[in-house]
């Protein structure tokens, strides 16, 4: 290999690289430097410049396939990416003031959401399985010790452990899934396995089939995806608030990533195959999450499963099987970022020494003396929701326009009307805070870097609902490129 | 865009009229002042009444087009477009809205003293939503409105209502979603099958098939009837209308039901012909039962409020006959008694309001001789009370006479059933007045015991605009009816011209269907 291609390669990951070596950085800096606050800034510096990197690598209009078709750079991945740095940005903001009140600001807390990211990013461009692999672990790694950050507490223990345990298992059903896709292929490659069920005529042998079913469990598994959900409450009520708010997105939207990738470009011909078992799927996750979040009394509880109902509505884009319909999954999933990171972060506010905020009573009356905060929450809850004119409607609309366009009538009814269900707790959560009188006076934490995520992500709930345009003129042009 | 007239006037009349309140409402983000915030919320609804009369002054009654016709590109990908007009029926329903928020404000200056910031906030942005509802003509755009609305909405009772205010607001909030997330549907079915366009007028030329039509009227019924609401979907309107604070009821009564009627108008009848026809007889039959049944059971209220919210049951049992029974009398009756209910029922709840912050009990058995403790009171009751029943010389009278016209010439024996809710109707609403207002005063209420004290000016001011529309309406209703004519007559003409003649057909295809 000559030396001016092996540059070029090496470019292409340029923004992989950039994280990783910030996240090294990040290490090393803690040894060096007390102030916490340092390292969070050269951690988002360094997400910005590794954005820019993708920014610039955004001009080749056709997909780049590089290392031996291992990797590829493309305007799907490309996008997922831009969900990915925004993610880390929020996370870092809202993390800053509430990691030190529960004493566990360690430096290698911003180095690890950088791995995680790495990892999630290798995901969204991986060409190869094994690559899809090697992603995965190196996201679900990272984020297994982020769950379990807060040393002192039983329940981040636990939440740690849990994921790590149903985390392995899963691994261990995508690496059987390769394997008999390799099996029966020949290949891990994920264009040329499209081309070897076709050329080989096995694209109805059970085989191909069951090697397919393992690695949408797995996939299921990090999407939380129901019946594969189960450890999803206790993982997000555990784990630090902001590594909650930090995985209900990225695992989900790397989840999603390799997921579309893999059944549209290589199982694309067995849509009838992976629809028979992704349609009961949905309409499990979507009904699980919705009832079982009506009886939770712990607010990060209620979230997990509002964010298990959540993926089964994106799973609809995919059962779409159409570019159209990938493009519905991906606005949905950057759409409930900014809803969900920003559901998380008055979360976050509620939280100070001696309080955990997390039970639903400690909203009652918080309109009286927080209405700000309230108004913000009150957004989110809409936004998750699907009330028009927040940007949630805009994701919902798209899904279920998708699902009905590929004929599939009856899922989007069951959708909508979970989604009456599931409005019962979002409006609880707005019924406590302007409708209770108040137990005790809750008094808020907050920050400027707290502040600014939650403007950002109302801002944008907002804007992207009354002018939704733009980003899905964005995600069409990224996904059709 | 030959089937519209683009807005004449010189600025954006329609869109002054829906972001006028919008605008309202942020500013009054910023202020802290109670006294200044009322202000400006009356200001702002004032304005926007002022900046919407225009809209009647200048209309042109001769043609069923829309008119004022704002169109600007807005979702290019789905090709949306904020779309916004006016034609012969909505006009008169942005005149109402916009009058009623004004009232609003007005009725509570002193009933609200608890989060005043947020109470005019909710005020403004339902205005605002409550008017996108009746003037978009793009399906998105409309649906935005219709649900944005629910927000507020579900605040003011939830907030400022009464006792059992929580149950209320919840269950006004998930009723009208139910329906409204079928309609969603309905409306993305539209959407592919009307050529990838959810604008409402092209929508409105296509022949959809009849069985996509039979499920699309029914898709949109659920949200229609709810929010009408007729029988047996009218469960959560007492327990609202009760709840909310008195601005909340009077909107409520006054506008947001009358989106479902006025659904079906824009919808369910230039999209569906076929359908409707189908539908035509089970729609009176429901619609007569909600008449006879709302009635009855208002005479076995106790509290003054949930009577009149079962009254509303009642009345919007008329509007619903009158549509459905598909001729001009009817159609046009339906229509006046859609503006006639917002006007007395709103009144009504105005009065009840008014009462209730002297009082303090909306229990009938409490009040008895208030005749006599506060005599304007009761001379304004009167009038009220007779406009619900329909005396000769209110505007109750021509609405009702109107759809029961329509509804004879329709089918006789709906004629005959709904009238009889006419007699229950005077029934109720004497009672009422009797007991309220005569017999042995009760010795809780006059001097020395529990102060009252006759309307203020505020009151009347806040009372009048009304009462000048009763009579109004009552003695020359061609002010109001002159506006719908050409629409009305348009179309009747599209559902008799697009209807698959013969009613073999239709079984037909419902032989199809099931």
């Amino acid at each position: 290999m000559d030396m001016a291609n092996y540059l070029f390669e090496m470019t292409m990951i340029m923004p992989e690289i950039t994280l990783i070596c910030v996240g090294l950085i990040l290490l090393l800096l803690d040894l060096a430097v007390k102030k916490k606050e340092v390292i969070a800034v050269v951690g988002i510096a360094g997400t910005l410049v590794a954005l820019y990197a993708t920014y610039k690598l955004y001009i080749f209009n056709q997909p780049q396939n590089v290392f031996a078709g291992m990797f590829v750079l493309d305007g799907y991945s490309n996008f997922f990416k831009l969900i990915f740095y925004i993610n880390i940005i929020l996370t870092i903001c809202i993390s800053l003031k509430y990691m030190t009140i529960e004493k566990s600001s360690f430096g290698e807390y911003y180095a690890l959401i950088l791995f995680a990211t790495t990892g999630m990013m290798f995901m969204a461009s991986a060409a190869d399985l094994i690559i899809l692999y090697l992603g995965l672990e190196l996201m679900a790694l990272s984020t297994y010790i982020l769950a379990g950050l807060i040393r002192k507490q039983p329940r981040s223990n636990e939440a740690a452990l849990k994921y790590f345990f149903l985390g392995a298992f899963s691994s261990a059903f995508l690496l059987y899934g390769i394997s008999l896709t390799y099996g029966m292929t020949g290949t891990t490659n994920i264009k040329e396995i499209a081309v070897a069920l076709q050329s080989l005529n096995i694209v109805d042998n059970p085989i191909v089939f069951l090697g397919m079913i393992f690695m949408i469990v797995a996939f299921g598994f990090k999407i939380a995806l129901a019946p594969f959900h189960m450890w999803a409450p206790d993982v997000y009520e555990g784990a630090p608030t902001s590594i909650t708010a930090f995985m209900s997105v990225g695992p989900k939207a790397a989840g999603f990533a390799v997921m579309g990738r893999v059944l549209f470009e290589s199982f694309g011909a067995m849509q009838l195959q992976w629809n028979s078992i992704l349609i009961p799927i949905a309409v499990i996750t979507i009904a699980v999450g919705s009832i079982i979040a009506l009886a939770q009394t712990n607010i990060k509880r209620m979230l997990a499963y509002s964010s298990i109902a959540h993926a089964g509505y994106m799973l609809l884009g995919i059962i779409a099987g159409t570019a159209d319909g990938l493009t519905s999954t991906v606005n949905y999933l950057m759409i409930y970022m900014f809803m969900n990171v920003g559901a998380f972060a008055v979360v976050i506010s509620l939280r100070r020494e001696g309080f955990q905020g997390e039970n639903l009573e400690d909203y009652m009356g918080l309109a009286k003396k927080h209405p700000v905060t309230s108004a913000l929450m009150l957004v989110f809850m809409f936004s998750l929701t699907g009330i028009p004119p927040t940007a949630g409607f805009i994701g919902k609309f798209y899904v279920i326009m998708e699902a009905v366009n590929s004929g599939h009538m009856y899922l989007a009814i069951i959708a909508v009307m979970f989604s009456v269900v599931s409005a019962f707790f979002y409006l609880r959560i707005v019924m406590y805070m302007y409708m209770k009188d108040p137990k005790e006076e809750v008094t808020l934490t907050s920050s400027s870097s707290l502040n600014f995520a939650l403007a950002v992500t109302t801002a944008m709930v907002i804007i992207l609902g009354v002018f939704p345009s733009f980003l899905l003129n964005l995600v069409r042009s990224s996904i059709a490129g | 865009m030959e089937n519209v007239i683009l807005n004449q006037l010189n600025y954006p009349v329609l869109s002054y009229t829906v972001f006028l309140p919008v605008l309202g409402a942020l500013l009054l983000l910023f202020m802290r002042n109670t006294a200044m915030i009322r202000w400006t919320t009356l200001l702002v609804t004032m304005a926007t009444f002022v900046i919407s009369l225009p809209l009647l002054t200048n209309f042109d009654k001769t043609t069923y087009k829309m008119q004022f016709v704002e169109r600007h590109q807005w979702i290019p990908s789905w090709s949306i477009n904020y779309f916004i007009g006016v034609d012969g029926i909505s006009v008169l329903f942005v005149f109402l809205t916009t009058l009623l928020s004004i009232l609003c404000v007005l009725v509570s200056w002193k009933a609200i003293e608890n989060k005043v910031k947020e109470f005019h906030i909710a005020i403004l942005t339902v205005e605002a939503a409550m008017t996108g509802v009746f003037i978009s003509l793009d399906f998105f755009l409309f649906y935005i409105f219709w649900e944005a609305m629910l927000i507020p909405m579900f605040l003011l009772i939830g907030v400022w209502g009464g006792p059992n205010r929580v149950y209320a607001a919840i269950k006004f909030f998930l009723y009208t979603l139910v329906g409204s997330v079928l309609m969603l549907v309905g409306i993305i079915v539209l959407y592919f099958a009307g050529g990838n366009t959810l604008d409402i007028l092209t929508l409105g030329t296509v022949h959809y098939p009849v069985k996509l039509q039979f499920w699309l009227f029914l898709a949109f019924f659920a949200a229609f009837a709810v929010k009408v609401p007729m029988f047996p979907v009218h469960t959560w309107l007492p327990d609202a209308h009760t709840e909310a604070p008195t601005a909340g009821s009077v909107i409520l009564a006054g506008v947001l039901i009358k989106m479902g009627a006025y659904g079906f108008l824009r919808f369910s009848m230039p999209m569906f012909p076929d359908a409707v026809r189908f539908f035509m007889t089970p729609m009176l039959v429901l619609s007569v039962i909600g008449i006879v049944y709302g009635a009855l059971v208002c005479l076995a209220q106790k509290d003054l409020k949930r009577l009149i919210a079962y009254s509303s049951v009642s009345h919007m049992g008329y509007v619903t006959l009158g549509i459905f029974a598909l001729n001009s009398q009817g159609m046009e009756g339906g229509i006046l008694q859609m503006l006639n209910h917002g006007i007395i029922t709103g009144a009504l709840f105005l009065m009840i309001g008014i009462i209730y912050e002297r009082t303090h009990t909306r229990v009938i058995a409490d009040y008895g001789g208030f005749a006599t403790l506060v005599p304007w009171y009761a001379g304004l009751f009167i009038i009220l009370t007779f406009a619900s029943i329909g005396l000769p010389g209110t505007n109750g009278f021509i609405g009702e006479f109107l759809v029961l016209f329509g509804a004879f010439k329709a089918q006789k024996l709906f004629g005959v059933l709904a009238a009889t809710g006419v007699i229950l109707g005077a029934g109720y609403m004497l009672w009422l007045y009797q007991r309220v207002f005569f017999e042995t005063p009760n010795p809780n209420w006059g001097p020395g015991h529990h102060p009252l004290w006759d309307l203020d000016l505020r009151e009347v001011i806040t009372l009048a605009p009304l009462f000048a529309l009763i009579f109004v309406i009552g003695f020359y209703p061609e002010v109001f009816l002159s506006y719908m004519h050409p629409t009305v007559e348009n179309l009747l003409k599209h559902i008799n011209t697009h209807a698959f003649a013969g009613e073999g057909l239709i079984a037909k295809h419902l032989m199809e269907i099931f």
